[in-house]
């Protein structure tokens, strides 16, 4: 990926951390997860009811890879809440199950509704 | 393309020295690991810091030839 491309991305993902509080970058969609890291992150979120955006990297090669080097991560799924990276699938798993997870939404103002 | 096991242990303990690092061949086809990896060096450390440094140790592999690591990391 060439710099000027970067920059697009970059700015592609800005928009969508800053319009949206919870950002899910995923392979597929929630109904489709294509992957069962991607699929098993979903089922956390909509555990907790939170409501989130999505991102499906796998529509768009640079995406898949900006986000990558956007977050100096090399996985997806990737959540960020509140413009904040949180952390890919097993962060997010280790978080739900220690509570931290719903106490960082609370803290950040995020309505949850766990079921 | 698959990694082995003892490779992926020898990278990572290159990198963590004093890790004590568990990797399991999770379906038995040499692409889905989980690895636990505990060391003194990620005292202090973030959960996304802990596993940049796991990350880092395998040389840009995660994500490509090491298609899926479920990692664990802790201090002790």
């Amino acid at each position: 990926m060439n710099d000027s491309n970067f920059l697009d991305v970059s700015e592609n993902i800005n928009n969508q951390i800053t319009n949206n509080d919870v950002v899910l970058f995923m392979k597929g969609t929630p109904v489709f997860p294509m992957c069962g890291f991607s699929a098993a992150t979903v089922q956390i979120l909509t555990n907790l009811g939170v409501k989130f955006s999505s991102v499906n990297v796998l529509e768009n090669d640079e995406m898949r890879e900006g986000i990558k080097k956007f977050s100096d991560w090399p996985t997806i799924p990737q959540l960020y809440i509140k413009k904040e990276f949180i952390g890919g699938c097993d962060i997010i798993k280790e978080m739900f199950e220690s509570g931290e997870l719903l106490e960082l939404l609370s803290t950040k103002g995020i309505e949850v509704n766990p079921s | 393309m698959a990694m082995e096991k003892e490779l992926i242990k020898k990278f990572i303990k290159d990198f963590i020295p004093d890790a004590n690092v568990v990797i399991e061949d999770l379906r038995g086809d040499g692409d889905h690991y989980s690895a636990t990896v505990i060391s003194k060096s990620f005292l202090g450390k973030t959960k996304i810091e802990q596993h940049k440094m796991v990350y880092e140790s395998l040389q840009g592999k995660v994500g490509r030839e090491l298609h899926a690591l479920m990692l664990k990391t802790r201090s002790e």
